[in-house]
């Protein structure tokens, strides 16, 4: 995409019929570093890297509860992302207080929508520049979504999004197959695997990623430290360059080559802030 | 002090010297107000001449501009609903009462919501009236979403509860006594909620006198998983001895049966009552002279 004359303001349309506000909006996702959900009949995992600007400071936080049974993660403006998770969050609880029932996911996802459309059809706004991926529980199970700055969303069984997520989103289609049927810790075991595909070689710890579950009689929790690297060791998911076939994961064997690289951010000094 | 608080006696407000007196001064000063131009004195003028009408009017009865519910006017008695087996059976009679005049005598104050619940009420019928228009639109509104999901007995005892919660505490009360009842997924649910927005859930409600007269009964003799036929046993007994001793009831009712499948209605009937007792045959028996 290069800069034209039709990508001023977000209700301005291209002659091709594109809002280009909107597209470079779902840049903005792509800029984000990886997140990534799948799920099961019922259990939904949500992780993501976390990685902070430097060795002093923190890491922002990508995965958000909105109620016992959704949470939502994140990749782009994490700004954009909070106040979301905040509008998410508002949502459930009034819900609540009015039904004495948690709100299904999929009615949130298509007002979480129709807010992303608002921001697409006023001048005096802009697009969201955060894709979020929503995981919770309705009446009939687990769910997985994920919603776009321009006001769509989609179901899926896994899905990752952020930089150098197609890595991620190649091991996942080779997968997601099995995921209907996984057990719990084989879904946090996919997911892990997942998540080091986006890290380029580099190794996976417990501190570098953050992992959070929800299911059919378990609320949503985001794992601690301990728990994700026990993980990490258990699953021997931490590798290092191309890892052959670990122990107990066979199908295994092609997942440490190197992921092609689609989206290398250069990191520009001067663009909005975001996360790495 | 606004008098809702006190006994029901519905009558005496339509016979108020309230609406006689100002009715005619009312339209007047509409009149008034219409034809004159919007200059800032003249509307002055016209305030002080319908201020001077209005402190008098205040003083021989202060609720004669109110637009809140004082009391009720056509209401309905008691309703009695149980779990049973296969769901919820509820039982109301057909009257709608007057004051202490049982005017009218096809009332339906049991009616379904959505898929999943029957909503009965005893208390003012128009506001019964109007929580079925409430209803409507939260129903309408959940299955415009399209989805799976459907707003369940809970959820609309809930919203029920809200809402005669927000009317109480806005002195505007509807003046209802609701009996919600519903199957979801096989789970059975039953639920009350009255006119200041108490609200429970149990396996046998009653209102208005089917607490005093019912619920007793039902103490006694509910137990899990009554079969159709004892449940209805169940209510009819309660619903006889709400028709001995109840002054607003009426001999014709109707038994709603709602299970997973659905509510069915059934056609309005009467029961058997038996009068030969010796104190209605010989009613001055021990004091002659007395009728």
């Amino acid at each position: 995409m290069f800069r034209n004359q039709y990508d001023t303001d977000v209700t301005t349309w291209s002659p091709a019929g594109r809002l280009f506000q909107v597209e470079y909006a779902m840049e903005a996702v792509k800029q984000g570093s990886a997140a990534i959900g799948l799920r099961s009949k019922s259990h939904v995992v949500l992780a993501c890297v976390n990685k902070s600007n430097s060795e002093l400071s923190s890491h922002q936080k990508k995965i958000f509860k909105a109620d016992d049974h959704i949470g939502v993660a994140i990749a782009g403006l994490t700004a954009d992302g909070r106040v979301l998770s905040r509008y998410m969050r508002s949502e459930c609880i009034n819900y609540s207080y009015s039904y004495e029932s948690p709100l299904p996911v999929g009615r949130l996802v298509v007002q979480l929508a129709d807010k992303a459309q608002v921001c697409t059809q006023r001048s005096w706004k802009r697009p969201y520049g955060v894709g979020l991926l929503v995981a919770g529980l309705d009446e009939s199970g687990a769910h997985l979504y994920y919603n776009c700055p321009s006001g769509n969303y989609f179901e899926y069984q896994a899905f990752a999004i952020g930089s150098r997520s197609q890595a991620a989103k190649t091991y996942l289609e080779r997968k997601f197959e099995s995921f209907s049927t996984s057990s719990r810790e084989n879904l946090l075991k996919d997911a892990l695997f997942a998540i080091r595909e986006t890290l380029q070689g580099e190794r996976l710890t417990s501190s570098i990623c953050t992992v959070a579950v929800l299911g059919v009689g378990e609320a949503f929790q985001i794992l601690d430290q301990k728990t994700v690297q026990a993980l990490i060791d258990a699953f021997e998911i931490a590798g290092e360059e191309a890892p052959a076939a670990e122990g107990d994961a066979p199908d295994q064997s092609a997942a440490g080559s190197g992921p092609t690289t689609d989206q290398g951010p250069p990191a520009e000094p001067d663009v909005a802030p975001m996360e790495t | 002090m606004l008098n809702f608080a006190t006994p029901v006696s519905p009558c005496p407000s339509l016979l108020d010297s309230s609406l006689l007196f100002p009715v005619s001064l009312r339209v007047i000063d509409r009149k008034i107000k219409a034809h004159l131009p919007t200059k800032a004195h003249s509307q002055v003028s016209i305030m002080n001449m319908s201020e001077s009408v209005q402190v008098t009017n205040n003083l021989t009865n202060p609720e004669a501009s109110s637009q809140r519910t004082l009391y009720p006017y056509v209401t309905g008695t008691s309703v009695v609903a149980i779990k049973y087996k296969d769901g919820i059976l509820m039982a109301a009679d057909m009257g709608g009462s007057y004051g202490s005049t049982l005017r009218y005598k096809s009332v339906e104050r049991m009616k379904s919501v959505g898929k999943h619940s029957v909503l009965g009420a005893s208390g003012e019928i128009s506001d019964f009236q109007e929580i079925l228009r409430y209803l409507d639109e939260l129903i309408l509104h959940d299955n415009m979403w399209d989805d799976g999901n459907s707003l369940g007995p809970k959820e609309v005892h809930n919203y029920l509860t809200r809402l005669m919660y927000n009317r109480r505490n806005k002195f505007n009360p509807l003046w209802n006594s609701l009996v919600l009842g519903g199957v979801k997924n096989g789970q059975k649910y039953l639920g009350s909620v009255s006119m200041i927005g108490v609200h429970f859930e149990d396996n046998h409600v009653a209102t208005g006198f089917g607490n005093h007269l019912a619920r007793p009964i039902l103490r006694d003799e509910w137990k899990e998983d009554l079969s159709f036929e004892e449940g209805v046993k169940l209510l009819e007994k309660c619903m006889r001895v709400l028709l001995y001793r109840d002054r607003s009831a009426v001999n014709k009712l109707q038994i709603a049966k709602l299970t997973e499948e659905g509510m069915t209605i059934s056609q309005p009937y009467s029961l058997k009552t038996f009068w030969g007792y010796g104190a209605f045959q010989n009613p001055t028996v021990g004091a002659e002279g007395s009728w």
